[in-house]
């Protein structure tokens, strides 16, 4: 069971309602849960998790190396390459990490057999365990690094859930490749909002990936209050289901901002969230 | 012509809400210069939320391509599926979904459009296909002109399209002898976030005092550092956890980055965005908005030391 | 000899565009004769790697130099690579003037990237 926690618009409080999620389940499972922090530009589950680290992988793609002995110049590689990361110039064939795929079509297809590839690292990908023992692991992704997503796929790819585990995967905010590939294999998407109409905006992208994806989806509505209709309007609309709404109240905000976290705040959340996961378990039954 | 770009590394700090009052302080402030608008967050445009232009100009975004088989030619050896790093190539049993028959079939989503399978295919059954992968605006705004696009959803190439908004807001900016460019950034610091940055005069960092924002704050400070982009600071819902703000201060302080305000929460700010106006304009002496009039000057006394070309074309 | 710069528009008397992956021609002329071929730049319809397709196409056309307003660290290693010698514009405004000081030995050399890059 692998529930993806995204949004579209920034700061809705995606992260709020993973980790919180994680939390409220780990005590009744068996094992606890595994967090996933797929947002590798700016990662920030940690912060409320304290996970103590206990292994980490530098992670990245593979890259050609050229090989100027038995390069002839012919130009091949430069020619299947689609991304113009690999040129011909002169005397000299160069590569050009930062717009490599990694996707070997160079490497094949070179007829002098002239290049073998290279990892180029691009991150880091790090797991540990919780002191409520949930199995957590992020990935980040070097400052000055365009790509998130290869670092996404080999998080993804690295830690394997144990059987029966519930994998709570937390999302980066958009609705791009890096959401996609942190959406994709999960059973269901939820997804966070704010009553605004920048909310609404983002949320109708949101919806429009996950959809994209065939997976079903549930909304959680955050800093709820404002008196601004258009997200329930919307979710009724496209027979969204609002899983749950969160006040805004400047308590929550202020412990938040401190580092604390939602069932610290307010305990009576965690019963909360774990009928919000049974609720979840039956839509995904049906 | 100087270009300002907007980020905050965490989602959600504030930075098309600042995008638009400085869209609005440009055109009706104390200091008033033209400025040219463009919206950066591709996957999640908001600034025209706010500015409510009207469309002129419309263009397809064609990003990359996708790798489509002919069923008819394919033989069903299965190279494709092997030679694919990016698991976009489906087998035939998972073809029942219309596609139909014997054959390998590409996944659009995932593939990553590098044609492996193209040059690899023994039955030359694979060929490329551009996207049209979203859409880029010309707008008007009471304010001046917007460029802004929309990704379709699950699209790649964010980056790629956050450099072509950038591209024709700043031709457009040149050709109309616009003294500024307002760049309104996505989250992040990945691809879209440096394309946003590239070529810009000076970066505001919207901040966030919480534990969150901090974390992420530094990272996008690191990678303006990275690309040699001078920046300043300036701390949102600063009131939320004043500690929060002290940390960021002393982080800037260490590092010679100058904060330049401090915007305390405020509703009038959820308010304006309900109507559909930059909060400067909406309700011109709420806290947020008299902060971010002295931001708004900090910033430009940078952008035009000494008042030069500022006042130049009003 | 062979040089190309970067213009806006397609002839000698054109203002020179001032960046090399993204101007809008890339002007061929020979400074024996004057004579100017003027190419639409192909890296400015790129998606990526504008400034690698702009070196690609000083190399194929042989030239001896690029004068230009800035090269990114991308098209900077191509071209040496390629062992082209890159120059700056300066305040030269026409294509025509800055072929004139380049020709006076006024512009100056490039010896490394002048931005940071352009990412896309």
């Amino acid at each position: 069971m692998r529930i993806a926690v995204a949004s579209g618009k920034g700061g809705t409080g995606k992260t709020t309602i993973a980790t919180n999620l994680a939390l409220s389940l780990a005590a009744g499972h068996s094992p606890p849960p595994l967090f996933l922090d797929c947002d590798v530009e700016a990662p920030n589950a940690h912060l409320f998790l304290k996970p103590i680290f206990e292994q980490r992988q530098d992670v990245g793609i593979l890259i050609p190396r050229v090989d100027e002995a038995k390069c002839t110049h012919c130009g091949k590689c430069a020619e299947v390459c689609q991304y113009h990361a690999i040129a011909v110039l002169g005397t000299k064939t160069l590569v050009f990490p930062q717009l490599c795929h990694g996707c070997g079509s160079c490497t094949a297809l070179c007829p002098e057999h002239a290049i073998t590839e290279i990892p180029d690292v691009m991150g880091v990908v790090e797991r540990g365990v919780t002191p409520e023992g949930i199995s957590f692991a992020r990935g980040v992704l070097d400052v000055g690094e365009p790509m998130a997503v290869p670092v996404i796929r080999q998080l993804k790819k690295w830690v394997v859930p144990r059987p029966e585990q519930v994998v709570i995967v937390d999302a980066p905010p958009g609705t791009s490749c890096p959401v996609v590939e942190s959406m994709r294999g999960a059973n269901f998407v939820l997804l966070v909002t704010e009553p605004t109409p920048f909310g609404l905006h983002d949320l109708r992208l949101a919806v429009h990936v996950a959809r994209e994806l065939n997976i079903p989806v549930g909304v959680v509505i955050n800093r709820d209050g404002s008196g601004y209709a258009g997200v329930d309007e919307f979710c009724v609309a496209e027979d969204l289901p609002i899983l749950m709404r969160l006040p805004f109240e400047r308590t929550i905000a202020e412990g938040i901002a401190r580092g604390q976290t939602l069932i610290k705040i307010h305990p009576d959340y965690t019963e909360r969230f774990r009928q919000m996961f049974a609720d979840i378990v039956e839509r995904i039954r049906q | 012509m100087k270009q300002l770009v907007i980020l905050s590394g965490k989602g959600g700090t504030g930075k098309t809400s600042v995008a638009a009052a400085f869209a609005h302080l440009a055109h009706d402030g104390p200091q008033s210069l033209r400025a040219a608008l463009a919206d950066a967050d591709v996957d999640a445009a908001n600034l025209e939320l706010v500015l409510e232009p009207d469309q002129t100009e419309s263009h397809d975004f064609v990003g990359g391509s996708v790798a489509v088989i002919d069923p008819q030619l394919c033989q069903g050896c299965g190279i494709c599926e092997q030679v694919c790093r990016f698991n976009a190539v489906l087998p035939p049993s998972f073809s029942g979904r219309g596609a139909g028959g014997e054959s390998y079939r590409v996944d659009p989503i995932a593939c990553e459009g590098c044609a492996a399978c193209v040059y690899q295919c023994p039955e030359e059954a694979i060929h490329m296909e551009p996207q049209t992968a979203g859409q880029w605006y010309r707008s008007e705004s009471r304010y001046g002109p917007l460029f802004h696009a929309e990704l379709r959803p699950a699209q790649e190439n964010s980056g790629k399209l956050v450099t072509l908004v950038k591209q024709q807001a700043r031709l457009a900016a040149l050709d109309g002898d616009y003294p500024l460019l307002i760049v309104d950034g996505p989250p992040g610091i990945g691809c879209p976030v440096i394309s946003s940055a590239s070529g810009a005069d000076l970066a505001l960092i919207v901040a966030e005092p919480t534990a969150a924002g901090i974390h992420d704050m530094e990272r996008v400070l690191q990678t303006t550092a990275h690309f040699r982009v001078p920046a300043l600071v300036c701390i949102n819902k600063a009131d939320i956890y004043p500690e929060g703000a002290e940390q960021i201060e002393a982080y800037c302080r260490e590092r010679g980055i100058e904060i330049v305000g401090r915007i305390p929460f405020d509703e009038s700010v959820t308010d304006a965005m309900v109507c559909g106006e930059p909060v400067t304009a909406y309700c011109p002496e709420s806290p947020a908005s008299r902060a971010l009039v002295e931001i708004w000057l900090r910033v430009i006394a940078q952008l035009f030391p000494s008042g030069e070309s500022a006042n130049a074309r009003n | 000899m062979k040089i190309i710069l970067t213009t806006t528009s397609p002839n000698i008397d054109s203002e020179i565009d001032p960046r090399f992956g993204r101007g809008a021609y890339l002007l061929v002329v020979d400074t024996d004769t004057m004579q100017a071929d003027a190419h639409p730049n192909p890296g400015v319809n790129a998606s990526g790697g504008a400034g690698i397709q702009a070196a690609q196409f000083v190399t194929d056309q042989n030239a001896e130099a690029v004068i230009s307003g800035d090269f990114g660290p991308n098209a900077f290693n191509a071209l040496q690579a390629a062992g082209i010698a890159m120059y700056l514009y300066a305040d030269c405004r026409t294509a025509r003037q800055a072929i004139e000081r380049f020709q006076a030995g006024q512009l100056q050399q490039v010896g490394a990237p002048t931005q940071s890059g352009h990412h896309g």
